[in-house]
């Protein structure tokens, strides 16, 4: 990095951990950026003329008398039109062997929106999966991921949703991201044509951990330019949650805090609630509507990272492999949009509500029957019809790789119903069963 | 003044140097240079003040200039607090600009321009005490009473006391005089300290009655009383804030403060925009009207998390001492104990369980001590129903947040993770989910006048089909459908119409959504009356299929109108099916 005239530079420091590295010096900000020995350094800690930096690269072969010099303004991305189809990494600098970014600076993990001025979501995004779309909708403005197992092709099916959701902007926020799957999403971006569109901040897991902990503030500042400024509709992908919230207790654990459970920094809700919190919907029209993934170990959700996400999101959705019908499924039971009422049955059918809520009560049923069976019982001839329909339904309407519309999804919905079970044991409002169940072929 | 200078900066804690006296808890104000930010001392030594500064520190640099105010952290109460939208200061957030909060961004927490219409309740001459109501405003629907200033002690005589007429809020209403000859000017306009009880009651009493929710799992089986306390348990996607929206919108209060305090701002948008328009089924004005948000979403800075939970709470205490019916929701405690402990963390304090600090437990409790029922001087009461939510760390119930709460708080209601799973909403556990009032003598007395005669002894009956059929359900699975008698299946059927009829509730259904006590009486009469037939079966699978069809009818029933012939038609055709498998004698 090139040297800044005017900048009174230090060459002596005190202390020297993994991550970070202590000196003494006047007139530095809370927060404010540094680079020690040619690389990028964040004020995290000042007491008294003692000032610890966060070095993003890690501390190896720093010198106790490398250069420090204080850059006096907080981390900051340039925005210009040259941003758009730009693939980048943590610190906003091209890896792409495109030109130099130019435009404005604009401060990262900037404010917060008064919430008297957000609007409430209401835009359907659709899909075409029938299980986010039927069982999940989704809305833009929403902040929801995906839990998944790290074996689960999650980063196929985000750059699917991207692709397939009518979004002005994509914002890719990668961290600890595979150098395949990098180059998996920008292949399927640029042969999807849909380059233009996109933004992309990464880390792979050949960059320093800590440096990942830039890319979520990196991504929502850039999507709040857009969504902002230019009124547009942003869709932020970020990719994987985990390793976030992992470099963050690498931080916290260096700077001797005490860890909460599961070796986490105590300030972990506020932090992840920082990011996913900016996800919004406008009064103007433009919106940020977040899409991430945590992964999970052996599907535990009880782990701090999925639990305090659950608490901050609008709802989660489960991938999971069904043995029956061979097929990757969004599981109805654990997966949760908490926005869908905002449309349901108001954007989409009138029928809506009431057939996800039926098909997921039979196919309750059906798990129970399941069970019975495993247990060596005899099952009842409604048992029978419940495994039928559930293996149907998961086949017709759970996979991930079905893509209807949404009438279409209700229409298959009173199908599976009237083929399975009579009027009055599905239990829905008469009004509706006399308008869409199928006439007797 | 006392003046310092920052001298250490760790996130949101600032160290300060200072000389001169400081008082625990005192307000600060941080001169920097692009807007002063507000903090609180929260310990004290070695000539240095540390203090949580409610803000953003970004750019803070040592060497900037503090002032300690002399106060504490205070709220602002008179007329004018219903119907607005504050952050966890006080600050009104429609005063500010702009889309994004603007740090160091104070508002006015009551407006001083707009006219009230007093009405003077004392006469020249009269003796007062603190609390005591001068005159009054209308606000909305309440009468605003005008009060003695609640930190005033000892007897005072009225010299001056204005007449009918309107005024703004920081017009004189009244001169008191204290015995000792101190005079004192009285605005409509008062402040007080959050972290301190306002007790200007004479005593507090048992409650004794019943807070109608219209949500059948609470006021039919656990229900909560005016001045009662409890709490909402619950991993996520369990329902807790949909719960708890449902029981802002439709308890019968007079005022409802929702203190959102830590969770989604979505959320909080969801009543910002609704309540204007949603209509109080009991006085037909619109919900807005009775209701105070405080909002601090989880994204707003963490400092003022733990304010905004003693803010709602002061207000509430303000509102109970005019003798209204406040119902107080906060969501979530939890998000403020994890504000204790970040705080706590930062003061490397030696940490107790799950890193939360040593003193949780006593802080909970004393915060759910400030709700209750009481009786004014004047005679009048009023009342503080609390009802918090607690999100549990991995759905576990022994974390120190749920145990600490559970000690304070006197109703239970337990959201299950698998009743949320098979779509069984309200998730409310009919079984592990308790409420400390129902051992009341007062209450069960009022429930006898306000529901009917045998009304506790139905609601004990339709708690033991609930258990009794969870045990058979037990057996079911062990032995197999066949493997137990064709009863078993029966009672176990018994408790699903218990569960699908009375336990189970639409919160999005227009007429589901909320039961009034009399419709709630009616349904579990008429579900009692069922459970005692007895039915005719030969083969077990009859069983499932028949009851399955009494649940449809009724279920259609609690979809229709309270009496409409739509519901009496449903209740007919349910009469004949019941009538078809009736053992005739």
């Amino acid at each position: 990095m090139n040297k800044i005239a005017f900048k009174k530079i230090y060459t002596k420091i005190n202390q020297i951990t993994k991550a970070t590295c202590t000196l003494k010096a006047d007139n530095v900000g809370y927060e404010e950026l540094a680079i020690v020995g040619g690389r990028l350094a964040q004020v995290v800690k000042i007491v008294g003329d003692e000032i610890t930096l966060q070095v993003f690269s890690g501390t190896e072969g720093i010198s106790t008398n490398a250069e420090v010099m204080f850059l006096g303004r907080p981390p900051s991305l340039r925005i210009g039109p040259d941003l758009e189809g730009r693939f980048l990494n943590a610190y906003g600098d091209p890896i792409d062997d495109g030109p130099e970014l130019s435009g404005e600076e604009i401060e990262i993990g900037g404010p917060s929106v008064n919430p008297v001025r957000r609007e409430q979501p209401s835009q359907l995004i659709s899909t075409g999966i029938a299980g986010i779309d039927l069982n999940n909708t989704l809305v833009t403005g929403q902040k929801i991921p995906f839990f998944a197992d790290p074996d689960q092709p999650f980063n196929q099916i985000m750059a699917l949703l991207a692709l397939r959701a009518d979004a002005d902007k994509i914002i890719l926020g990668g961290m600890g991201l595979s150098n395949d799957d990098y180059l998996f999403y920008k292949n399927t971006f640029q042969n999807a044509g849909s380059l233009d569109r996109i933004i992309a901040f990464v880390n792979t897991t050949e960059d320093p951990p800590v440096e990942r902990l830039m890319v979520p503030d990196m991504s929502l500042a850039a999507a709040e330019h857009y969504a902002s400024t230019h009124k547009e509709k942003v869709l932020v992908l970020l990719t994987d949650m985990t390793l976030y919230a992992d470099a963050l207790s690498i931080v916290s654990n260096r700077m001797d805090q005490i860890p909460s459970k599961d070796s986490m920094p105590g300030s972990l809700y506020s932090d992840l609630a920082k990011i996913y919190e900016k996800a919004v919907q406008f009064p103007d029209g433009g919106s940020i509507t977040i899409i991430a993934v945590t992964t999970l170990s052996g599907g535990d959700i009880t782990h701090a990272i999925p639990d305090n996400t659950g608490y901050i999101t609008e709802g989660q959705l489960f991938l999971r492999r069904d043995t029956e019908v061979g097929k990757v499924l969004i599981d109805p039971f654990r997966s949760l949009s908490r926005m869908k009422q905002l449309v349901i049955g108001d954007q989409t059918r009138e029928d809506h509500p009431q057939i996800m809520n039926t098909s997921i009560r039979l196919y309750a049923d059906a798990v129970n029957a399941r069970t019975k069976q495993e247990n060596g019982f005899d099952l009842t001839e409604y048992d029978e019809r419940t495994l039928r329909f559930s293996k149907e339904y998961k086949e017709k309407l759970l996979a991930v790789d079905v893509n209807l519309t949404v009438d279409e999804m209700l229409d298959e919905g009173w199908k599976l119903l009237s083929e399975h079970f009579s009027k009055s044991e599905v239990g829905i409002r008469e009004e509706l069963t006399e308008k869409y169940w199928p006439a007797e072929k | 003044m006392t003046r310092g200078t920052v001298s250490g900066i760790i996130a949101n804690l600032v160290i300060v140097d200072v000389r001169d006296p400081v008082i625990q808890n005192e307000i600060c104000m941080i001169h920097h240079p692009e807007s002063s930010l507000m903090a609180e001392v929260i310990k004290v030594g070695d000539n240095k003040a540390y203090v949580q500064v409610f803000e953003s520190t970004r750019g803070l640099k040592t060497g900037t200039a503090v002032d300690f105010t002399g106060s504490m952290l205070e709220v602002t109460l008179g007329p004018g607090i219903l119907s607005r939208n504050y952050d966890g200061l006080q600050n009104d957030l429609d005063a500010m600009d702009g889309v994004f909060l603007r740090r160091g961004d104070y508002t006015r927490p009551l407006d001083p321009e707009k006219k009230w219409d007093f009405v003077p309740l004392k006469q020249k001459g009269e003796k007062v005490i603190a609390g005591d109501w001068l005159g009054e405003v209308k606000e909305n629907l309440i009468a605003h009473k005008i009060m003695v200033p609640f930190t005033l002690e000892g007897s005072w005589e009225i010299e001056q006391i204005s007449g009918e007429g309107s005024y703004t809020v920081n017009d004189t209403m009244a001169t008191i005089v204290s015995e000792a000859g101190e005079k004192r000017e009285v605005t409509m306009v008062q402040k007080w300290p959050v972290k301190r009880p306002l007790k200007s009651f004479r005593h507090k009493p048992r409650p004794s009655k019943i807070l109608e929710t219209g949500i059948r799992a609470i006021d039919t089986m656990n229900p909560i009383t005016e001045g009662g306390t409890g709490f909402i348990p619950g991993p996520f996607g369990c329902g807790k804030t949909v719960l708890q929206h449902a029981i802002s919108r439709q308890a019968e209060a007079d005022i409802v403060i929702v203190a959102a305090c830590g969770e989604r701002a979505n959320e909080v948008v969801e009543i910002f925009k609704e309540f204007p328009e949603l209509e109080d089924v009991r006085t037909g004005a619109k919900l807005i009207e009775r209701t105070t948000i405080i909002a601090n979403t989880s994204n707003m800075p963490v400092a003022a998390r733990e304010a905004s939970v003693y803010t709602a709470m002061t207000l509430a205490e303000y509102y109970r001492n005019m003798g209204l019916k406040v119902l107080l929701l906060a969501d979530s405690t939890s998000r403020w104990a994890q504000a204790l402990r970040e705080m706590s963390n930062r003061m490397e304090e030696l940490p107790g369980p799950d890193a939360f600090p040593m003193d949780l437990p006593a802080i909970i409790s004393n915060f759910y001590a400030r709700a209750g029922y009481v009786e004014l001087p004047n005679g009048a009461h009023g009342s503080i129903t609390f009802i918090g939510t607690v999100s549990p760390a991995g759905g576990n119930l022994k974390e120190p947040v749920t145990e600490s709460t559970k000690k304070a708080a006197r109703c239970f209601y337990a959201l299950s993770q698998d009743r949320a799973d098979s779509k069984r909403y309200p998730a409310i556990d009919p079984l592990d989910s308790y409420s400390k009032y129902m051992e009341y003598e007062e209450l069960r007395e009022s429930l006898k006048e306000v529901v009917s005669e045998n009304w506790t002894d139905m609601v004990e009956q339709a708690r033991d089909i609930v258990l009794k059929g969870k045990e058979v359900m037990e057996q079911i699975n062990i032995l197999g459908d066949d493997g137990v008698p064709i009863e078993h299946h029966v009672l176990f059927w018994k408790s699903e119409v218990i569960d699908f009829i009375i336990l189970q509730q639409d919160a999005f259904d227009e007429i589901d959504r909320m039961t009034p006590l009399k419709r709630q009486e009616y349904m579990l009469r008429m579900v009692l009356g069922i459970m005692e037939t007895e039915f005719r079966f030969t083969r077990f699978e009859e069983v499932a299929a028949f009851f399955r069809e009494m649940i449809n009818l009724m279920k259609q029933m609690n979809y229709s109108a309270f009496e409409s012939d739509q519901f009496r038609e449903y209740e007919k055709q349910l009469d004949t099916i019941i009538n078809q498998r009736t053992v005739t004698a």
